[in-house]
């Protein structure tokens, strides 16, 4: 269950938002994103991994602040770019890469692929390939939280570029109709595909766009993971408390192309530069840990830690093997 | 030392060409830089170093054609070079490979058709631009839209070059939202205008699927006649490679089953070609299903600017006298390659292209399968309530006394189409699939 509300709290300033041992948390966390992800797209380079495979990397401290804010319980849902959502929310490392690979330790045993995979006990429900799909399905897990009377939150991700969909918005007006405990999470990274956010949206603030609705809305700084969890805990309280849905904008930007195959004409490479060497999240939370007294080593070490994860990881999805042919036929329906 | 390999950059790529170097031996690199520019059938694209290090040789020189995925294209050294590719611990099963081939040509056994007039290789992603650039500078009412469509160059690469030809107002980038714009290109359409709306790929018009089936299909009837909606919907249909369930699946017998559509499947370029300039030109709703793995096939085209194919007449593609095997789209492939197995068997295999679905040749059919006496249908999609049935009730209901074996089909697996690479091959239509069914019959 989720922790209680404290309905006294008042957003905190960014930089009090987490503690030495928090952010020291929140980095090994983000720093594991990064290396799972650069790992993955390695393995696609070698034909160990198909299909589409959307890497998370520049966007880690936009989930690994929300998960910060929530707890046992809370539910998770995003849309296909979701490898760091699953690792933030504490599935393991192996079966997310050997999902990418399709075998069968895989979370989904290999039938789901790097866009679908779930996990009941994490509270993880998917991993979705249709644009916007989840915005409705995550009002879904809040509204089954609200029939239930807990004061569990849906976490609800989705992209600027599916933030154009007409379901987001019926979405919107049933979760402050009905007072749906859902925080949505507009993960605004500038593109869909090929398309800035300026060529598809007519609304200059995406974080107003649930201004009709009364529903209350931040803009955040989406590299900046205590920015994030601070607004986060605002959002959660908000809903926690019974008040209706709470929408989050988050700035952020993605590194890499779109999936694998990304001509990557739509931008300059100098653009993608800039943010890289002047607004990475994990920098910025690493000379944070140092202002806080860590140290290079201690950092260095914890590296080396995850490293030995993702290899860890990737050997695991190399050595498992693919699924058995009977597997085609089961989990159509329950049967029975 | 550290090898860097050609990388796969696409579901479907095996193959690329080393278009550009931008890094030279003795520059040291860092982790995100572009080190190299590769150019597929698709798209150009960055390959991005992983590692970090100095760039020690290049052993592809740039401008070199059909590098394979996996070549060593460069080493790299230095001491904070981290071991570039892991060690698979234990010997594992079959690395992962696209489920077909990116470009299997043709066979060679299509029967050209009479009146062609001169041809040339075309793939069928060109004979598809090409068909709608003509159709475009023949009309000024006719315009494309869809996400990706104009500056991106398509998501395909179907529309390229058509922004610059056209011009914003003809090729219209779309935001995300099917259920809108393609609601408004049926407004535009009940009001004379003629749009073709491609989708990213016919998975997404199931997010559009209101407009298409209740605005475009019925209008015509509801006004009594007054007002209908030229208009076609286009893009890729059905499996791709190793996309998984949500984007693999084929909508054939979906909109077939929708009276006030027309629905086609090209398989070959001078299909796409002739068949989607007649789409263009129909006054009804049309629903044009192509195929992403066709796109970059080549096949002889006519060059003709007044070559157009009649929607409602399907295709011989190769002559037979002992079973008809009738297909559609890239099953066409399938029932051609079934047809040259079963020749070694000593059977001979007559293959229908069917190319338009709904509505169905019904005489090419018959004729058929009365000079035959036996009849197998190949599709992609799920069996229940398919193409196979509703051609088999066609058969039964026309040719019944001519039958010599009950009518065989050939189907997709009956499950949403899974990931893992062994079981996405169990799933789809084999050319030893349709050779046992029609086995079965003698
Ligand atoms: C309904 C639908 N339309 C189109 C697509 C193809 N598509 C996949 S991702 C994508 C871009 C989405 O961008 P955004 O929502 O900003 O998320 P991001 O990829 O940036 O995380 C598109 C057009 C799809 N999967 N579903
Ligand atoms: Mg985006």
């Amino acid at each position: 269950m989720a922790a209680a509300p404290d309905k006294s709290r008042r957003p905190r300033k960014p930089a009090d938002s987490m503690d030495r041992d928090e952010l020291l948390k929140a980095y090994s966390t983000m720093l594991l994103i990064r290396r799972f992800e650069e790992k993955a797209g390695q393995l696609y380079g070698m034909g160990l991994i198909a299909g589409f495979c959307h890497l998370y990397i520049g966007q880690e401290a936009v989930v690994v602040g929300m998960q910060h804010c929530t707890g046992d319980g809370d539910e998770v849902i995003t849309s296909y770019r979701d490898h760091g959502h699953m690792l933030a929310a504490g599935m393991d490392p192996k079966g997310v890469m050997a999902e990418l690979t399709g075998r069968s330790g895989g979370y989904s045993k290999g039938k789901g692929g790097s866009m679908h995979m779930f996990s009941k006990e994490k509270g993880f429900f998917g991993g979705h390939g249709i644009v916007g799909a989840q915005v409705s399905l995550g009002t879904g897990l809040g509204f089954s939280n609200w029939y239930r009377g807990n004061d569990r939150v849906s976490l609800t991700y989705f992209g600027e570029g599916a933030a154009n969909q007409g379901q987001v918005y019926e979405s919107f007006n049933l979760s402050n109709l009905m007072k749906l405990p859902v925080v949505y999470i507009i993960e605004n990274n500038r593109y869909a595909m090929g398309t800035s956010v300026e060529r598809a949206s007519a609304s200059r603030d995406l974080s107003l766009n649930g201004v009709p609705w009364g529903m209350p809305s931040m803009a955040v700084d989406g590299m900046d993971v205590l920015a994030v969890k601070a607004a986060g805990e605002e959002a959660v309280a908000h809903c926690r408390a019974g008040k209706g849905p709470f929408l989050l904008e988050m700035k952020t930007y993605r590194y890499r192309g779109h999936s694998m195959s990304d001509p990557a004409k739509y931008r300059t490479r100098e653009e993608v530069q800039k943010m890289r060497a002047e607004h990475d999240s994990l920098d910025h939370a690493k000379a944070r840990l140092i202002e806080l007294g860590m140290d290079e080593a201690a950092l260095k070490k914890i590296d080396d830690g995850v490293k030995a994860r993702v290899q860890e990881a990737a050997d695991f999805a190399q050595s498992s093997p693919e699924p058995e042919p009977g597997e085609l036929y089961t989990d159509v329906l329950v049967e029975g | 030392m550290v090898d860097i390999l050609m990388p796969a950059l696409s579901p479907t790529m095996t193959e690329g060409k080393l278009a550009k170097w931008l890094k030279q031996p003795g520059d040291e690199i860092k982790s995100g830089d572009v080190i190299a520019e590769i150019e597929t059938d698709k798209a150009t694209m960055e390959v991005e170093a992983v590692d970090e290090g100095k760039l020690e040789e290049i052993l592809v020189p740039e401008g070199t054609e059909g590098v394979a995925v996996n070549t060593v294209i460069a080493r790299m050294g230095g001491e904070n070079a981290p071991a570039a590719q892991p060690d698979p611990p234990a010997p594992a099963p079959a690395p992962a490979t696209p489920a077909t081939p990116a470009a299997v040509h043709k066979t060679v056994t299509e029967i050209p058709e009479a009146g062609w007039g001169e041809t040339r290789p075309m793939t069928v992603r060109e004979a598809l631009r090409e068909a709608m650039a003509l159709e475009m500078r023949a009309d000024g009412d006719v315009f494309l839209m869809g996400e990706e469509v104009a500056q991106y160059q398509g998501a395909y690469k179907i529309s390229q070059g058509m922004l610059d030809e056209f011009g914003p107002k003809r090729v219209i980038d779309t935001p995300i939202t099917e259920h809108g714009f393609t609601g408004m290109a049926v407004g535009a359409a009940m009001n004379g205008l003629k749009p073709i709306v491609e989708f990213m790929t016919f998975n997404f018009a199931m997010q559009a699927v209101d407009q298409i089936i209740n605005s475009a299909a019925k209008t015509l009837y509801m006004s009594g006649g007054q007002m209908g909606a030229q208009i076609v919907f286009r893009g890729p249909n059905g499996a791709a490679a190793r996309v998984g369930a949500q984007h693999s699946q084929c909508y054939a017998s979906w909109y077939a089953h929708c009276p006030g559509l027309k629905v086609v499947a090209p398989w070959s370029a001078a299909d796409a070609k002739g068949l989607l300039r007649a789409a263009i030109r129909d006054p009804n709703p049309v629903i044009f299903l192509e195929n992403e793995i066709l796109y970059g096939h080549s096949f002889e085209c006519p060059v003709s600017e007044d070559f157009v194919l009649p929607l409602g007449k399907a295709k011989v593609e190769r002559e037979g006298t002992d079973v008809t095997i009738i297909a559609f789209s890239i099953m066409v492939d399938v029932a051609m390659k079934a047809a040259d197995a079963l020749a070694e068997l000593g059977v001979s295999a007559e293959v229908i292209n069917l190319r338009t679905i709904r509505p169905l040749d019904i005489e090419t059919i018959a004729t058929s399968v009365k000079k035959t006496s036996r009849v197998v249908s190949v599709e992609e999609g799920w069996p229940f309530a398919g193409i196979g049935a509703e051609m088999i009730a066609v058969v039964v209901e026309h040719c019944f006394d001519w039958l010599d074996a009950p009518p065989a089909r050939v189907a997709g697996i009956d499950v949403p189409m899974p990931y893992a690479a062994n079981l996405e091959k169990l799933a789809l239509p084999q050319p030893e699939w349709v050779v046992e069914a029609v086995k079965k019959f003698f």
